[in-house]
Formats: structure tokens, C-alpha cells, sequence
């Protein structure tokens, strides 16, 4: 079986979750053995590993340009060979020559989130149609609304079912107030999806309330983890016996609800001084929490440590005795799951996607600051409890793995390749 | 001839309210009013008020022949009394047809007998106290929480005076042996046991209305034929439960009620009786020991104590808890008294549970395990502190309780010494009057001899005398 995988984000280039789910879904089903994967990326680093084939859309032609072999083999990175680039070039499919093009036809792309995305977007889409006409495949699968246009293109152009992935809607990042133009390419994504995978069932809900779309067509597609390499395992965790250490860790931005993480603060400070809190990450509201936090007048208790990258994440998680994500809206939200590998009791709002999915963590409602403060406190002082989230939780994460979700994804593609013969 | 000693429980915890870390040293007050009374009100009006007049109905029509038994945990009974009067009244009734023993059990409906002795027996005797006030006889039979029974509980249980006691017919436990029989605790041969057959027991309180079940409909015949079926030599058949099943688990409208009232008839054709506890054991002769080094329960297919105590948390939140059992045990303020029973309750625990039984648990107020466990380690907290509020907490609980016996002590030699004091004065009070008589008779001989004789000296002296 072949797939044709539209994305934005891959590893080791990490914007956010989207790379570290696609790379997930792409090795789960790596693992199924005769499932194979093309990945289209707007730019692509050459440093992805090679259990898929990836095409790097800033390579494929869209205007035709009469290069020779010799030149394009000093022109192309190594993972795209010339005759990929002829075998393209035969299948440009309109005059885009008006369109800003390089030396071979080419487009290129910023990569990441720049102003001027949705013109990427678009640009995508174009070159969709060119991969589309010239590869051989069974299903497509286009991963959140950046992709939905290229998705339905290649629908469009080669008849095969199409599979969109909704790792999150504009209803999740506003609070309700969406952009009428994300909004419409998303609506259009799923209008035209013979399947819609939504993250998690709150999600699907979202997609069916809010994007009326058919029930039938939306399944919850829960993400996994992968079990931490020998580096990370080997960071030590570090324990507490005086202070005890609470973190938040994310964007802090209006969607994870930071503010609430604060109150709760404020509210277990009142009743316990020997507990640190840490806020890591940045954000637009960062300046807006520190403020609050000197309100309150918890400050010195009250660290916000900045944006973390690659392993000091791990490092944070097994620095803290407690992991909050007190999220408004979180269509799924990976990061508990990382936290509780490393063995740190979460506390995540209900509104998160894998509350779904998970048993030991301690599920509150993102604006019950007190039942935070409470859950805090008492995983704080109760070594009971402390100890049994963590020896539960590392068990049953261990169990969520991205090969039975692969399994899951394998046998939705056989169903719609089975329904569109 | 084979006999069935029926027997129901009547227990309903004082529900916890919602109790956030920041109220620990400021409210004292623990309970959820509301909900007690929601709950109190729903059990009486659905199970509790029709199943006893139908127990009742069921005993004036059988001319005696129908016999029950009956248990109350002191916190269901408090709770009754409060919001449920109705259901008292009825058990008075029952009480007065003669035809229901009403059994011991501990008060809390707590786990103390895995813990604290002294708890224990503080926890039994309040219960024993209030049923003989209740219903005026003594109980003679015990059952423990949840049935739990192991051979130290059982020799607890017969220095207490009881004769016997009811528990499980656990499978792991009995092995080839049949619960039909009467035995006797292996530490204590005086107490005589009662193993529930679960089978028959559950076929009622759990299976009844599942119509999934192979042999549903259950009616009283086929029932009756299954006992009627069973060897000649096995001769008690032990079928107990709790009186919420009846209306609550299996709903009033799969007949239960019309089924039990056919229980009697359906006896008496296949000759097949009714007794209470007390008469099995005063009739039959136990044929063998049990031996239970663990304890054992009515709950779960494992039949142990695992559902409140599987945990960590729940062990942690236990011994918290009875490791002030002792100076709880030596104070007696009442308030601290009384939200140690409510707190004991196994319920509590059984909130905390993390084991998955494929049946949903009902955890009251909490919506998880971890939820529970909070909320009762907080409220756990500020009672520990008023507890050690009472007394110095950096003093041992033996120095302590010497010291205390020492006070008592003293304080009994006091109260003795005052009565002497009151009893002496009362005497002196009694005696000054006769001699202030004595003299003034005297004295007025003596003035009449003085007048006569003119010898007043004399009598003088011996007044003074005896006024000194």
C-alpha cells in the first residue's frame, strides 16, 4: 500500500507538536511492513531519517526549464535525483509562469510560519497537483489545514480517497473567535475528506458541531509516544524532599491557560510555603503572567525560566514533582504524556484530548483553580499518591504506542481503498 | 431438616463534603448535608421502607415460621434517625413480631478490627449498647464490616461474649468444604460461624433482574428447589445481604418483593425452614474449624480486603488514620468521638479504589480515585490536628496513657475521698442535732435539778464536753 502524506512539520525541525505527530504516525506505519509513505515538506532539512521517501516541494518543478543533467546534479540536494526532477517536469500540468519560479521551475519556501503563509499555502497546493499527476499511490493523507488544499487537490486529480488529519482547528487556538479564512480552508478540507481523523474525541466533536461534517466520517485518532532514547532515560531525576517543584510547560499563550496555572499557584501558597512553582516556555501573554505573579505577591516563589528546547524539556519534567497543563482548549496535548515517561504525576485540564486516553493523571476543569490548588497540595504532601502516579503512570503510557496506532490508521486506509473500488 | 437463616444490612455512610486544602485548621464541619439526606431519603423511599413491610407482611402471615435477621451499622442508623424516621418505626414493628434478631456489628462501620484492638472493641460496644436500648434484648450474633473475618478477629469477637459470628463462604478459604454447615473459629471454639453461600445469595441480590442471566426469570419454586435439592446432611443454607439490594440494585419492578413473599410458601411444601442466627447455633453442633490466617470479605471476586486496602493511598490514608486511634480511644470529647466513627467508615476507602472489576464503582461526591483520596487526606489532616491539639504531641501515647490513669486515678481517689467527706459530714449533721437535743434535755434536767437541788455545775461540764 501506498500512501502520498501532505505535512508541514517533520523532525528534527520541531515547531511544535505537528512534526513530532507526523513523524509518529509515519513510523507506526513504517512498522506495518508493507505500508509505504511519501511525505511532501514544504523544505525539508536532508537530516530526515529514511524510513519514508520524502519530497521536498521547493524541488519540484512547476514552470519547464531546460537544464541539463550535470547542472541539476550540482543544483539538487542528494535525496532528490535528477530523474525524479525530469519525471516531474513532464507532468507540469498549466502555464504557471507568472508565478515567482527560480532557475529550475522551482518554488521556494520560507518554511516554518511566516506572514505571508497563506501564499505558501497556496503555492503548495500547485505543486500537489505536479507529485499528484506523477506518483503512484493508493490513499492520500493531509495533515492539518496548511495541507487541506494540497490534500483535495490531489484528490481531485488522481480520484484516490482522501484521509485529512486534524491535529487541531481554529477553534482550539482562539477560544471561539476563529479567522473566517482558516476556517473556510478547513471547512473545505473536510467537506471534500472521505475521512476525517480527529486527535482526539473532543476534537471529533468540534469537527462535527462546529464544521458539520458527517459523523460516519470522523473517527478519534488518539496520538502516542515514543518511549524516551537511552539519553533522555539516563538524565536523573531529582528529588524534593524540602521544596517541592510544580511546572507548567508550553506556549503560554491563551490557549493553555496560564493564568489559571497562577491562581491555583497563589491559592497552595497560601496554605504551604515550601513549594516552587515554573512556568516554562514563551508567549504573548509571558509579560501578562509575570505581572500577575507580582500581584499576587508569589513572585518569589514564582520562576519563569523561558523557552526550552531538545532535552532541557526532559530535564524540566524530571526536575519537577508535579506537571500542570491547565489548557482551555487542547485538542490533545502530548506533553503530559512526556512528562508522566519521566516519571512526574500530571495534573491536565478536562478540555485536554488525552485526557481520553489517560487514568493516571488527575483530571480537573481548566477554570477550577481551587481543585487545582487541592490536586497540587495533595500530590505535594502525600507520598502515597505521588508515588503511585508515577509507578502507574509510567506503566500505562508505556502502553500507548504509536505502532497500534498505525494499526488503527492501516485499517481505516483498507476500508476506504475497499469503498472507493 | 434443612433451614435458611435470611439475613439483611442496613448501612448507609455519613457522606464527606467537598473539603479543600485551604480549609484544613479553619472548618471543622465535614459532612455533606445535602447529599446525606438526598441519599438517605432515595435508599428509604426505594428499598428500605417497602422491603421491610414486605418482611414484615411476610411475618405475621407465616404464624412465626419465617424468621430473619437484621443489622444496622451505627452512622446508617444515626442517618435514619435524622432523615428517615419512617424506617425506624418499621424495623420496631418487625422487632415486634417476634420473628427478627437483630445482630452486632461496629459501630463506624470501620476497619478497625484490622487495626486497633481497643478501637474495636470501643466501636462494638457502642453498637451492642444502642441495639439493646433499641430493641431490648442483647445481640448475641456479630458481623464485622464487609464480613471481613480472620481467626484474630474471630477470638476478638468470642472474648466480647459473642457465640457467634456470620462471614463469607470464601472459595479460597473453604476449599472442598461446604458453606452448609455450622463451624467454629479456629483460635476460639466457643464461636460459632455462619459462611453466607454466595451463590444463592448473589443469585438475589445481584443476577436477579439481568435478564442476560442463563436462568432468569428466577421464581421462588425453582429457587426453593435448588436448596431442596441439595444433600440431605447439608443443613443450614446461609443467605445474606445487603437490604439495598433490594429495590436499589435489583429495581422493585422485577418483583423481587413478590418473590420473597413466596419464599415461605414455597419452604414450607418442600419442608425446608426458616431460623435466625441465634437458633442455628444454639440447635446445631459445629462439625469443624475454620482456619483464616488472612482476612477475608464479602467484596469482589477476590474476597479479601483489596478494595480498601489494594492501594498505597489507601493504606497510607488507614494508617494515618488509626495512627491517632489510640489518643482517640484515651480522649473523650464528644466531637472529636463522634467525627472519628463517620471517618472510619470503610466506604471512605472503598472511594479510593484503582482496582478494575469490570463493575463501576460508585464513588459518591468524586469523580476519581485521586479526587477521593484528596479530599478525605485533608480532611484526615485537620483531624489528626485537632486530635493532637487535645493532647502534647511530642509525648509518647503509653507515657500518655499512664498519665492520664494516674489523673483518673486520682481523680477517682478524689471523688471517693469527697463522698467520705459528704457521707462524714452528713453523719456529723445528723449526730449534732441528737446531742444539741441530748444537751438541751440536760440542761433543762439539770436547770430543773439546779432549781430543785442547786447543783448546776455538773451538767455544765458535760455539755461542754460533748459540744467539744
Amino acid at each position: 500500500m501506498k500512501v502520498l502524506m501532505f505535512g508541514w512539520e517533520f523532525p528534527p525541525k520541531i515547531l511544535g507538536g505537528l512534526a513530532v505527530a507526523s513523524y509518529g504516525i509515519t513510523k507506526g506505519l513504517s512498522l506495518q511492513g508493507d505500508v509505504e509513505t511519501t511525505f511532501c515538506l514544504p523544505k525539508p532539512t536532508g537530516e530526515e531519517e529514511n524510513f519514508l521517501n520524502i519530497i521536498g516541494m521547493n524541488q519540484v518543478p512547476i514552470v519547464w526549464k531546460d537544464v541539463n543533467y550535470d547542472y541539476l546534479k550540482s543544483r539538487l540536494p542528494n535525496y532528490t535525483s535528477p530523474e525524479q526532477y525530469y519525471a516531474f517536469r513532464d507532468k507540469i500540468y498549466a502555464d504557471f509562469s507568472y508565478m515567482c519560479t527560480n532557475d529550475l521551475g522551482c518554488m521556494e519556501f520560507a518554511g516554518g510560519y511566516p506572514k505571508n503563509l497563506h501564499e505558501e499555502i497556496n503555492n503548495y497546493s500547485i505543486i500537489a497537483g505536479v507529485v499528484a499527476r506523477q506518483q503512484e499511490f493508493d490513499i492520500i493523507h493531509a495533515h492539518d489545514w496548511l495541507t487541506y488544499p494540497a490534500g483535495v487537490h490531489a484528490k481531485m486529480v488522481s480520484g484516490k480517497p482522501l484521509c485529512i488529519h486534524v491535529h487541531a482547528t481554529d477553534f482550539d487556538r482562539s477560544r471561539g473567535q476563529v479567522n473566517p479564512t482558516v476556517y473556510s480552508i478547513e471547512k473545505n478540507g473536510m467537506d471534500y475528506a472521505d475521512c476525517i481523523m480527529c486527535v482526539s474525541e473532543l476534537t471529533r466533536q468540534t469537527v462535527i458541531n462546529q464544521y458539520h461534517q458527517d459523523p460516519r466520517k470522523c473517527v478519534a485518532m488518539h496520538n502516542a509516544v515514543y518511549p524516551l532514547s537511552q539519553e533522555l532515560q539516563d538524565i536523573p531525576r531529582v528529588d524534593h524532599p524540602k521544596e517541592k517543584v510544580v511546572t507548567f510547560l508550553g506556549r503560554i499563550t491563551m490557549q493553555k491557560g496560564p493564568e489559571y496555572f497562577v491562581e491555583a499557584a497563589a491559592l497552595v501558597l497560601k496554605r504551604t510555603r515550601n513549594i516552587r512553582f515554573v512556568m516554562a516556555g514563551s508567549g504573548d501573554k509571558l509579560e501578562e503572567m509575570i505581572h500577575l505573579a507580582a500581584v499576587r505577591g508569589i513572585a518569589d516563589r514564582f520562576h519563569f525560566p523561558g523557552f526550552q528546547k531538545g532535552k532541557q524539556v526532559y530535564e524540566a519534567y524530571k526536575n519537577s514533582d508535579v506537571f500542570v497543563m491547565p489548557s482551555v482548549s487542547e485538542p490533545f496535548g502530548i506533553a503530559p504524556l512526556e512528562a508522566m515517561q519521566c516519571g512526574t504525576p500530571s495534573i491536565i485540564s478536562k478540555q485536554s484530548g488525552c485526557g481520553e486516553i489517560l487514568t493516571n493523571v488527575i483530571k480537573v476543569d481548566y477554570w477550577d483553580i481551587n481543585a487545582m490548588a487541592d490536586a497540587i497540595y495533595s500530590i505535594c504532601t502525600n507520598p502515597s499518591l505521588f508515588k503511585y502516579l508515577q509507578e502507574e503512570g509510567i506503566k500505562e503510557v508505556d502502553q500507548i504506542t504509536w505502532e497500534k496506532v498505525g494499526l488503527k490508521h492501516r485499517a481505516i486506509y483498507d476500508e476506504l481503498i475497499k469503498n472507493n473500488r | 431438616m434443612k433451614t435458611i437463616c435470611l439475613y439483611f444490612e442496613i448501612h448507609q455512610i455519613i457522606h464527606l463534603k467537598r473539603y479543600r486544602c485551604f480549609d484544613i485548621g479553619r472548618d471543622h464541619y465535614y459532612y455533606d448535608d445535602y447529599e446525606n439526606e438526598r441519599t438517605i431519603n432515595e435508599i428509604a423511599e426505594r428499598s428500605y421502607i417497602p422491603a421491610l413491610n414486605t418482611l414484615i407482611e411476610m411475618a405475621k402471615n407465616s404464624n412465626g415460621a419465617f424468621k430473619v435477621a437484621v443489622s444496622l451499622s451505627g452512622v446508617g442508623l444515626e442517618q435514619l434517625e435524622m432523615y428517615a424516621p419512617t424506617v425506624i418505626e418499621l424495623l420496631h414493628q418487625l422487632n415486634d413480631t417476634g420473628c427478627c434478631e437483630f445482630l452486632c456489628e461496629p459501630y463506624s462501620h470501620g476497619l478497625s478490627s484490622l487495626a486497633n484492638e481497643e478501637c474495636f472493641r470501643e466501636d462494638v460496644e457502642a453498637m451492642r449498647t444502642k441495639i439493646t436500648q433499641m430493641f431490648g434484648k442483647t445481640p448475641k450474633v456479630f458481623r464485622n464490616s464487609g464480613l471481613i473475618y480472620s481467626n484474630e478477629i474471630g477470638s476478638m469477637v468470642a472474648d466480647m461474649g459473642f457465640k457467634g459470628m456470620l462471614t463469607e463462604g470464601a472459595k479460597h478459604v473453604l476449599g472442598w468444604k461446604s458453606p452448609h454447615y455450622l463451624y467454629h473459629c479456629a483460635h476460639n471454639q466457643k464461636l460459632k460461624l455462619l459462611l453466607r453461600d454466595y451463590k444463592l445469595s448473589d443469585d438475589i441480590s445481584l443476577r436477579f433482574s439481568d435478564s442476560d442471566w442463563a436462568e432468569y426469570p428466577l421464581f421462588a419454586d425453582k429457587y426453593i428447589g435448588w436448596i431442596a435439592d441439595m444433600p440431605e446432611e447439608e443443613q443450614v443454607i446461609n443467605i445474606f445481604m445487603e437490604l439495598s439490594s433490594i429495590g436499589i440494585s435489583q429495581p422493585l419492578s422485577s418483583n423481587i418483593l413478590e418473590f420473597l413473599k413466596a419464599l415461605p410458601q414455597c419452604a414450607k411444601e418442600k419442608g425446608i425452614t426458616f431460623s435466625t442466627p441465634s437458633e442455628i447455633i444454639s440447635k446445631l453442633k459445629s462439625v469443624d474449624q475454620i482456619d483464616v490466617p488472612y482476612p477475608m470479605s464479602w467484596i469482589d471476586e477476590e474476597r479479601d480486603t483489596s478494595c480498601w486496602l489494594g492501594n498505597i493511598m489507601q493504606r497510607e490514608a488507614f494508617d494515618k488514620l488509626y495512627s491517632v486511634a489510640e489518643r482517640v480511644h484515651l480522649c473523650n470529647d464528644r466531637r472529636i468521638k463522634q467525627d472519628w466513627s463517620y471517618m472510619q467508615a470503610s466506604n471512605n476507602f472503598r472511594f479510593m479504589t484503582t482496582k478494575n472489576t469490570g463493575i463501576d464503582v460508585n464513588r459518591g461526591i468524586y469523580d476519581s480515585p485521586f479526587d477521593a483520596f484528596t479530599n478525605y487526606m485533608n480532611i484526615l489532616g485537620d483531624f489528626i490536628s485537632r486530635v493532637n491539639s487535645l493532647y502534647p504531641v511530642d509525648m509518647e501515647s503509653e507515657e500518655l496513657n499512664s498519665l492520664i490513669t494516674t489523673i483518673k486515678n486520682q481523680g477517682d481517689e478524689i471523688t471517693l475521698l469527697n463522698k467520705e467527706i459528704a457521707k462524714l459530714q452528713a453523719k456529723l449533721e445528723k449526730a449534732q442535732p441528737k446531742e444539741a437535743k441530748k444537751t438541751t434535755k440536760k440542761a433543762k434536767k439539770a436547770e430543773e435539778k439546779a432549781a430543785v437541788e442547786e447543783a448546776p455545775k455538773k451538767a455544765k461540764k458535760t455539755t461542754k464536753k460533748k459540744a467539744e
